[in-house]
């Protein structure tokens, strides 16, 4: 996030999308609906009607995969109603008369057509957040999981910077991140093109300053991402594979395809439990789970927050910190660390964001980074003042279909997502008797008319088939979803990532496009 | 800024605050049972009384501003007496069990007549009967312990907004409720346990799994482990095990957790849990020793190496996993195998 959690108070109006804040970010979703009540005007862009859309002034029932073209007609209107921030724009940014050439075609007739939502919303809405003094933006995975999730983003930040609505309290582009140390591992490098701190590995100085600390000679070649790897094994360019806290048997798109990969590669899991893809697994290793060890999560707003041992791990499980240091010195690489803190120490060496943090500091409460030194306070606010890259880059964007559409065999929209109840693969939440109770099973919520169309009644159990395959499961007839809209929670094993598309890759960062597969639903034989 | 006197002490503090919060920013501390700083001042249960020199009657600290010469006195022979027959008419209504009350021990009731000598109630009336609303699968609530504080009802309205629980009825009829009186699970209530953490006495608990007394565990700070939100929770711990969670005012979460987070950690002493390694052999997983498991890997990783290269090796580390261990596993495979072949699950 570029603003912390606590500036959704301070927002004046905000634009919650493709995020269903009060399931999937529970804790966050009740602040959001907090500001609302205090007075701030919320808009909510979602293909279903979450929970939050009940709490908004504007809600947005878009088609998923539309986002791109409501963004840019939202921009047209406030560049045709003379609401955008003149002096921000010329002061902070670049590209402005580029951008604004690329909007004209985005009229509201256009917008409303692609995206499903009336013309007058599309305009109100706009209005509505660049007339606010700060508005904030939410966004998750409903815009970031597309084959072009990384221009849907994009045309997010372009929104921010017009109206200048970023580097400033209670503004900013924030996405909600889905795990509790999603944003801990990125800024560890846990990525394939950047060591700590998102320093390159192509940089020849980041490069040089790593061998240094390491002791070693550095590859510069960048690797594989997640979702590139299947491909790699299928084609025999990877033949080991190490997961460490993963379950791609049931988060991964095309679970056939994952399934036939993990079979063949030869396979180390290291988890809890032995989960799904565990049991594909050549060595499985038991972990010690974050109530068995002491470390740090960083949070969404960018937080470092302590981690504390409370119970012994059971049987002969290990913290994972302690398996790799072992593995690495039975391969010969002498590593000594006594405690995570002692590793947190080295991290704060080679990562100038983290340098001002310590232990000690956060011992009470985590700090924001970037914190440079030992008495920075750390920072709350990103892009304060000025955008960190000096100017703001407007990039224009355009709106493209998903390749997954426009197949008559195939007319409904699928689109994934969480449940207030499970979380991600079940792996800890299936453990708990009263969550199963409550959340038992796999469903598709289809629309009241589709179901009639259809001949399903509610409970009923249906069949959904994809090009990768078919799953059954029960039907929830709600008005939630629009008639071409299926939503399955994706928490289940078998179940809707055996439908989504593996193949097709946002051409940035290589995110699947989970929120967009092409379906369709049959009563079960 | 305004100057006020309390107990003797001269206090400065921004004008506006109440004088219970007067009170607390020089350490004094006044007894309340209903305020939480989350919630707009309501004033409903009235122990936090003080005496205000020159006003007519005693005044609630929680809801009444402080003003500037005001002169105050916490527990003054007139506030004590006060407080002694709100206790006294608040026990009247209350069942007196506290031997088996799973609260004992962290019961804000309890405390305070301890602290003010209230052994039983001189009044003898009738006592309120309410079965237990059982229907939530993760707590329960007893309506007979409730003093109707409100502390729930406005934590659910103001600050979790969920508005799933109110006050049903009137007179010596009210109690909090769900609509129609049809129990928390047919309500709006999600399960948050906002309402329980707040609760001061017995009314609103966790279902628990085994029993404990509040004297018998320990407790430890930590943050969640579920959501990127960083909730900051306590776990409370009876032999090696942790066996309730309770939500910790952090910066991300204001006091708040969800039903993942208070309620789900059965995985933690989860009987499926893994104990040992394993190691494929005829097809099947066979536990073995942490040294055999290594040369397995070691072996594996050194004959890839050798016969495809480093870059045949990939890494998935662990958006679930500390941010050291990420660290670490980096350093595995790009130190030690030689590849930038690492990611993890930020995209899925």
């Amino acid at each position: 996030m570029t603003n912390g959690i606590a500036d959704i108070q301070k927002a004046d109006a905000l634009f919650v999308t493709g995020s269903n804040t009060t399931e999937s970010h529970p804790v966050i979703g009740a602040q959001i609906k907090r500001a609302a009540r205090n007075g701030a005007k919320l808009i909510v862009a979602d293909p279903r009607k979450i929970p939050l859309a009940e709490e908004a002034d504007i809600f947005l029932k878009i088609k998923p995969g539309t986002s791109i073209a409501l963004h840019n007609a939202m921009m047209n209107v406030i560049i045709n109603e003379g609401l955008q921030d003149d002096k921000y724009i010329r002061e902070n940014t670049e590209n402005y008369e580029e951008l604004v050439e690329s909007l004209k075609k985005y009229s509201l007739e256009y917008a409303a057509e692609i995206t499903g939502v009336e013309a007058y919303l599309i305009r109100e809405a706009a209005i509505m957040y660049a007339s606010a003094e700060a508005a904030s933006i939410l966004y998750c995975m409903g815009i970031t999981q597309h084959t072009n999730g990384t221009e849907t983003v994009m045309s997010l930040s372009n929104l921010a910077l017009i109206t200048g609505n970023i580097g400033k309290v209670g503004t900013g582009v924030n996405p909600l991140r889905g795990q509790n140390n999603v944003q801990g591992a990125c800024d560890m490098g846990a990525l394939p093109n950047v060591y700590t701190g998102y320093q390159p590995v192509t940089n020849t100085g980041a490069r040089e300053k790593f061998e240094q600390a390491w002791g070693v000679k550095l590859s510069d070649k960048i690797g594989l991402t997640v979702t590139e790897t299947f491909k790699a094994i299928d084609e025999d360019r990877v033949k080991m594979l190490y997961i460490c806290g993963e379950n791609p048997m049931i988060s991964d798109p095309d679970t056939h395809h994952a399934e036939r990969a993990l079979d063949k590669v030869f396979l180390v899991v290291q988890d809890l439990f032995l989960t799904e893809t565990a049991e594909l697994a050549d060595v499985v290793l038991p972990a010690a789970s974050f109530a068995e060890k002491d470390g740090t999560f960083v949070n969404t707003e960018r937080r470092i927050q302590r981690v504390r041992k409370a119970v012994e791990a059971p049987g002969e499980a290990k913290p994972d910190w302690i398996i790799f240091m072992e593995l690495m010195n039975r391969l010969g690489y002498e590593e000594h660390f006594n405690s995570a803190e002692e590793i947190f120490e080295e991290i704060r060496q080679l990562t100038p964001q983290y340098a001002g943090v310590t232990y000690e500091r956060i011992k009470n409460k985590g700090i924001q980074w970037p914190c440079p030194t030992l008495d920075h306070p750390g920072t709350n606010v990103l892009h304060a003042g000025k955008p960190a890259r000096g100017a703001g880059f407007l990039k224009p964007v355009e709106h493209l279909e998903s390749l997954e559409i426009g197949e008559d065999k195939y007319p409904l929209v699928m689109t994934t997502g969480r449940m207030l109840y499970q979380y991600h693969t079940r792996t800890m939440t299936g453990k708990t008797e009263g969550i199963n109770l409550i959340a038992p099973e796999l469903y598709a919520e289809i629309n009241p008319s589709l179901a009639q169309e259809k001949g399903i009644t509610d409970g009923e159990v249906v069949k959904v088939t994809s090009r990768r395959g078919s799953v059954t499961m029960k039907a929830k007839v709600t008005d939630r979803v629009n008639k071409e809209v299926v939503f399955v929670p994706f928490h289940w094993d078998s179940g809707a990532n055996v439908l989504t598309n593996g193949d097709e890759l946002d051409k940035y960062c290589k995110i699947p496009g989970l929120k967009v597969t092409g379906v369709n639903i049959e009563k079960a034989d | 800024m305004i100057t006020l006197n309390i107990n003797g002490f001269e206090v400065e503090i921004k004008e506006g605050s109440t004088i219970y919060q007067a009170a607390s920013s020089i350490g004094v501390k006044i007894p309340t049972l209903c305020h939480d700083e989350r919630l707009k001042p309501h004033g409903s249960c009235r122990i936090c009384v003080v005496e205000v020199e020159g006003a007519r009657s005693l005044v609630a600290s929680c809801s009444t501003p402080a003003s500037n010469g005001m002169v105050v006195h916490t527990e003054s022979e007139s506030v004590i007496t006060a407080r002694r027959e709100i206790l006294d008419l608040m026990l009247a209504n209350h069942p007196l069990d506290c031997l088996t009350c799973e609260k004992a021990g962290r019961c804000t009731l309890q405390d305070l007549c301890y602290q003010y000598d209230i052994e039983e109630s001189s009044f003898d009336g009738k006592k309120k009967k309410y079965e237990k609303d059982t229907s939530n699968e993760f707590y329960y609530a007893d309506q007979t312990k409730c003093i109707l504080c409100g502390k729930c009802v406005y934590v659910c309205s103001q600050v979790q907004n969920t508005d799933a629980i109110c006050f049903v009825d009137r007179g010596f009829e009210t109690h909090v409720g769900t609509p129609f009186d049809l129990g928390l699970a047919k309500s709006t209530c999600v399960s948050c346990g906002n309402c329980v953490a707040a609760c001061p006495v017995g009314a609103l608990m966790p279902k628990r799994k085994e029993k404990f007394r509040y004297w018998e565990i320990d407790k430890v700070k930590t943050t969640c482990s579920y959501c990127g939100v960083g909730c900051q929770m306590e776990l409370l711990v009876k032999d090696n095990k942790v066996v309730e969670v309770e939500p910790v005012k952090g910066h991300s979460n204001d006091g708040m957790l969800c039903v993942k987070g208070r309620f789900s950690y059965d995985f933690i002493n989860h009987s499926s849990r893994l104990k040992k390694p394993m190691v494929r052999k005829n097809g099947v997983l066979e536990e073995v020793s942490w040294d055999e498991a290594y040369d397995v890997i070691a072996n594996k990783i050194t004959e890839v190496k050798e016969s495809d290269g480093a870059d045949a090796i990939t890494g998935f580390s662990s958006a679930r996993a500390l941010t050291e261990e990420n660290y670490l596993m980096t350093k595995l495979m790009r130190a030690v195998i030689g590849t930038n072949n690492i990611d993890h699950c930020a995209r899925l």
